[in-house]
């Protein structure tokens, strides 16, 4: 069993630079070094920008859990870690959405959150990651205490939009949001049964 | 109109209107003689058997815009084709293989002349055409593609449709194991599409066999495809082999899929929105990261030549 200690030594900063890569190779790729955008490169960032932070929520989902199965205790030092870069993909997601897409164009921005839903709830689902993300300091845990655990319970609704923000964005293939749909199923599955079990006891 | 050539195809690639003319006549004369003894390049449209293949004599056409032309790249690897895949380059990669020989295209139905034939012998008797039009998809993107291709209402008079005949309707090849797409249900197999009459006889749609004065690659659609540059992408049917002839409104791929979101007649309109996202801008392929969208005009900017076929017609309810 690994101690938290030697975890944080030795696992934090690799874990940081795969978190970061994701994000690197859209700059080499834009350059042509690694790979390239393709014919619609606006389109390109913000799919992978969009994928990367759902995959990212996910994967923060599945830290209790398999904390909980493994026994691993240090796996919850990535939580946060996993959490932030979840809004930071979400953020650039948005934000090549607002410039490169919309051109900072307001009436244009302002139509689409307010008349398509897919965009209302991906926006929705943004401004819940923002709370989260402002809260997710030691000191706002502190000093929310009992009611920083009701906050972060607001991460399932999150997850619920933005996979639902993928899957009415889509044209008529939704084999990718279906396994988006199949796994964030399970993963809040598993908490309502463990829900059930402790009241059960 | 400007005409403007493309800048891939060499002016010496390009028929000029003289020799056009003077072989108009001479293909009259010679029919008259008996054409069977002259070589089919001398006749129409001589059809490469390979994709990429240089086309021959190709005529400039009025319909061409000046716009810029969106290079050969974006246009061949960034394509709805769900017959090889969802995937923007999934057509690119998977259409690598599909040999689009040998094959032929059955016309039927409200027509005097029907049957099954050859692509060779179908497009044999035409001049072909460079048109460079405007692409709009209805994913709210758009491209400027020089098309070479014959004007599909030449291709219609030949058959004589009946006046019963109210639609044309198209049907691209079902064919699993050539087009991988298929094993997937994302759409009614075979793709179908469909043009009123009067439509299909306007000058504008085209019946395309190449791009940049080439053969078709097969991700574009080889060996033949509709163009109609008025409506939104994909009432441009690739892989064409069924032309019929019919009495009312065929039903059409994406409106079996979805009938609230596409419409049989898919003009471009820039005032109505697609459920989910607005048609009132347009990203133009190949315009750079930082270039902002550019306003979607109505019928695409072709409403000088299609406006009078929708008098009268709600766009709203019939889009």
């Amino acid at each position: 069993m690994l101690s938290s200690r030697t975890a944080r030594k030795l696992l934090k900063p690799p874990v940081f630079l795969i978190c970061i890569l994701p994000f690197f190779l859209i700059f080499t790729d834009a350059f042509e070094l690694t790979g390239n955008l393709g014919a619609n490169p606006i389109e390109e960032i913000q799919d992978r920008l969009g994928n990367w932070g759902l995959r990212f929520l996910l994967l923060t989902l599945m830290i209790s859990p398999l904390r909980h199965i493994t026994g691993q205790i240090w796996l919850i030092l990535f939580r946060r870690m996993l959490g932030l870069f979840t809004f930071f993909y979400i953020l650039m997601h948005f934000f090549t959405w607002l410039i490169l897409e919309q051109s900072l164009y307001i009436p244009a921005i302002t139509e689409d959150i307010i008349t398509r839903p897919f965009i209302t709830i991906g926006f929705l689902a943004l401004l819940i990651l923002l709370l989260l993300t402002i809260t997710s300091t030691n000191k706002m845990q502190r000093k929310l205490q009992k009611k920083w655990h009701k906050i972060h319970r607001l991460v399932y609704s999150a997850s619920i939009l933005a996979v639902w923000h993928y899957w009415w964005q889509v044209k008529k293939d939704i084999t990718e949001p279906l396994i988006y749909v199949v796994i964030l199923s399970i993963l809040l599955s598993y908490r309502i049964w463990m829900k059930y079990l402790r009241k059960n006891k | 109109m400007l005409i403007k050539r493309s800048s891939t195809i060499k002016s010496s690639e390009i028929t000029s209107e003289d020799n056009y003319l003077n072989r108009r006549k001479f293909i009259q004369s010679s029919t008259l003689i008996g054409g069977s003894l002259l070589s089919s390049r001398l006749l129409g449209a001589n059809l490469p058997q390979e994709p990429f293949a240089e086309l021959d004599d190709v005529k400039s056409s009025l319909y061409s815009t000046d716009e810029k032309i969106n290079n050969f790249l974006d246009v061949t690897s960034y394509n709805n084709y769900y017959e090889f895949g969802t995937g923007k380059d999934d057509p690119y990669r998977n259409g690598k293989d599909f040999q689009s020989r040998p094959w032929s295209i059955e016309v039927t139905g409200e027509a005097e002349k029907t049957g099954i034939f050859d692509i060779e012998d179908f497009v044999k008797p035409y001049l072909l055409e460079e048109r460079i039009y405007r692409m709009r998809c209805v994913e709210a993107w758009s491209m400027v593609i020089p098309w070479v291709g014959i004007p599909l209402a030449d291709i219609i008079k030949s058959f004589k449709p009946l006046s019963s005949a109210t639609h044309v309707r198209f049907e691209t090849l079902h064919d699993r194991e050539r087009m991988p797409g298929q094993k997937s249900r994302v759409l009614k197999w075979p793709y179908r599409e469909g043009l009123t009459m009067a439509e299909a006889m306007n000058p504008l749609p085209l019946l395309a066999i190449g791009i940049y004065g080439r053969a078709l690659p097969n991700q574009n659609g080889a060996p033949i495809r509709l163009v109609v540059p008025w409506k939104y992408g994909f009432k441009g049917i690739k892989g064409i082999v069924k032309m019929s002839f019919v009495k009312s409104q065929p039903k059409t791929s994406w409106e079996m899929a979805a009938s609230n979101e596409y419409g049989f007649y898919a003009n471009v309109n820039p005032k109505i929105s697609h459920p989910r996202w607005s048609q009132a801008r347009e990203r133009r392929i190949g315009s750079g990261v930082f270039a902002s969208k550019q306003p979607t005009q109505m019928f695409n900017g072709y409403g000088e030549q299609v406006a009078h076929l929708y008098d009268g017609l709600n766009l709203r309810r019939h889009f």
